[in-house]
């Protein structure tokens, strides 16, 4: 089965510094070289920490940025080609920002925010209106009491509310969450989560859920993708990557996790530092200059993304052609 | 006991619609004093200046050496008579209508050219952004007063030229903050919002920017009229704008400075009609601008 979204090599360098004659001096890698797939009906969180480059993604996936290099086909379809036009493909893939405040047009009100999309894709004002109040009904607004509202007269759960209904008023298929109830508090981010777990059996969707919080994406996620300074560091089903994490990354960040238990208690930060600077990353594995198992081979060369079955890790460590200690002694095992 | 002194909140709430963008902020406008009684004295001004033909007591342009330089309160001439010895409440009222006229037309020129740049380059970005700023930027080099003044020098005096001059003046401020007003609305996410919908750049710029933008431009621009009459006036004072006998605030300053020592209240009233048009202007538009800066 093709899936919904294939992701090849995708990269997106920014340049910062520009030489005195035009000359480019140096760039910010924010996605270097990303392959992932996205099947229909799946949940596929993306983790990191800050300045990974998960934002980068969500706005590469959507078009809103060029991609350096890489593709991105949609249900079989390269974006733009006759069999799906731009402007379809973006009917299809849909997103709802962290910041419910600034991703609502100040001067609209509810129901002309969410009438807009379907609007600009050939409805007719008098559908696209009863529409939007359906989905405000939906998403748990009362038409009567919010259609006519403005953006600074909603609470931040509201606002996000709104925003959902916006992006299903296209009838998507992909739904990105970026940070989507990050900013909330949280007894509403639960509600919210919930109703985005309803709205996605009900419109079978399938969702991309950025967040850097573990929690919400194991909560919420099928799959999960870990991500370093714009690199995939694991990729696994969800259970197995929380519970048996190859990838030091992956579990130096779930080391993070605050536990119920207080024999699990944790003394040392299982990781330390800020990420390096993505102006000048590190050679070879990036993760090498915070990591506790790395060897003279990490800083060499740059692991390959080796698969195992539905576990994909990019570590030496893993990889027994690589030459690494710890790979013979896994193998071993 | 404390509940019972709680007022029940109604389980069903009515309907709720909001006022509206701009019925919100001319009710916040109209809690402000000060900004409502500018409002008015400038409502007054235009009104004068439209209805000067009934208004105005003599013949503007009429003079009598006989009578010439009568003080304030003089039988007949209540403001007294300028140098001509020609009314000056008729001449105050009847330039009412120039100095607005050079006070607000050569803004609004400058609002449509200079909010169509400034627009354009902040939502095109690259280099459109850069070629378009940069030679808006060349414009700064020189002081607003002497461009004008070199302008109209240049293209000879006269109402025209002179309101030209000044549009060419204001375009470059404004431009400016179009520009920083719109680039800071472009990265909004509603606007990145927009651009995933699939619209063109021409709708997401009618139905998402121009709203956002529009406001502190135009409320930028009001506060450039009492700019626009000060240096219009100043362009008359010179020779560069109005020629006489046209009435005109800034030129009837200039021509009654002679009389400074033997009227000076008589020479004052011109300044002081120029004086009450641009504070009154200024503070309305300062009303504005807090009206439109609705928080959540």
């Amino acid at each position: 089965m093709t899936p919904l979204l294939e992701v090849r090599g995708l990269e997106k360098r920014f340049t910062v510094k520009k030489g005195l004659f035009g000359g480019v001096r140096s760039y910010v890698s924010a996605v270097d070289g990303l392959d992932f797939d996205l099947h229909e009906g799946e949940t596929l969180g993306v983790v990191g920490e800050s300045g990974c480059g998960k934002s980068t993604t969500a706005r590469l996936l959507l078009h809103l940025m060029k991609p350096t290099a890489g593709s991105i086909r949609f249900a079989g379809h390269a974006v733009g080609s006759p069999n799906l036009p731009l402007k379809e493909f973006r009917r299809q893939i849909q997103m709802v920002f962290q910041d419910s405040y600034a991703s609502l047009n100040p001067r609209l009100t509810v129901e002309e925010s969410i009438a807009f999309g379907p609007m600009v894709h050939g409805t007719a004002r008098r559908e696209a209106v009863p529409r939007a109040h359906a989905l405000l009904d939906r998403v748990g607004l009362h038409p009567a009491r919010f259609a006519g509202r403005f953006t600074h007269e909603l609470s931040g759960g509201q606002r996000q509310r709104v925003n959902i209904a916006r992006a299903l008023a296209f009838r998507p298929r992909v739904l990105v969450l970026d940070e989507a109830v990050s900013a909330l508090d949280k007894s509403v981010e639960a509600q919210v989560i919930n109703l985005l777990l309803d709205l996605k059996e009900e419109f079978s969707l399938t969702y991309i859920v950025i967040s850097h919080d573990l929690e919400v994406v194991r909560f919420m996620s099928s799959r999960v993708l870990v991500m370093y300074l714009g690199r995939v560091a694991e990729l696994a089903p969800t259970e197995t990557l929380y519970t048996q994490s190859r990838h030091p990354y992956t579990t130096a960040l779930l080391g993070s996790l605050l536990s119920m238990d207080p024999d699990r208690r944790t003394e040392a930060a299982p990781i330390s530092g800020d990420p390096p600077n993505p102006i000048d990353p590190p050679a070879g594995c990036r993760f090498h200059t915070r990591c506790p198992y790395a060897e003279a081979v990490c800083s060499r060369s740059a692991p390959v993304l080796t698969v195992e079955g539905a576990h994909a890790v990019a570590c030496h460590r893993h990889n027994a052609a690589s030459g690494s200690s710890g790979a013979s002694q896994t193998e071993a095992v | 006991m404390m509940e019972a002194t709680i007022p029940a909140i109604p389980v069903m709430a009515v309907a709720i619609r909001s006022p509206g963008y701009w019925k919100t902020v001319l009710l916040r406008f109209a809690r402000d004093p000060l900004a409502v009684a500018a409002a008015a004295v400038v409502l007054l001004l235009i009104l004068m200046a439209i209805f000067a033909p009934w208004l105005a007591p003599n013949d503007p342009l009429q003079g009598m050496t006989l009578r010439r330089l009568k003080p304030p309160g003089t039988e007949g001439y209540p403001l007294g008579t300028d140098e001509l010895g020609r009314d000056m409440l008729s001449r105050l009222i009847y330039g009412a209508r120039i100095s607005l006229f050079m006070g607000i037309v050569p803004v609004f020129c400058a609002l449509f050219i200079g909010a169509f740049i400034g627009i354009t380059a902040g939502y095109a970005g690259g280099w459109l952004n850069t070629v378009l700023m940069r030679t808006i930027d060349v414009f700064f080099a020189f002081p607003s007063v002497l461009l004008a003044v070199a302008m109209a020098g240049a293209l000879g005096p006269g109402i025209f030229n002179g309101m030209l001059a000044l549009t060419l003046v204001f375009i470059p401020p404004i431009a400016r903050v179009a520009e920083s007003v719109t680039t800071s609305v472009r990265s909004l996410d509603y606007v990145e919002a927009a651009r995933a919908s699939g619209a063109s750049a021409m709708l997401i710029i009618r139905k998402h920017v121009l709203g956002n933008v529009l406001g502190p431009i135009f409320v930028y621009a009001m506060s450039l009229i009492a700019v626009s009459m000060i240096l219009a006036s100043g362009l008359s004072f010179l020779g560069l704008g109005v020629k006489p006998p046209q009435p005109d605030w800034g030129l009837m300053l200039n021509t009654l400075r002679t009389a400074l020592y033997t009227q000076p209240l008589l020479c004052a009233l011109p300044g002081v009609m120029i004086f009450i048009t641009s504070i009154s202007f200024n503070l309305m538009t300062d009303g504005l601008r807090s009206a439109m800066d609705i928080k959540a």
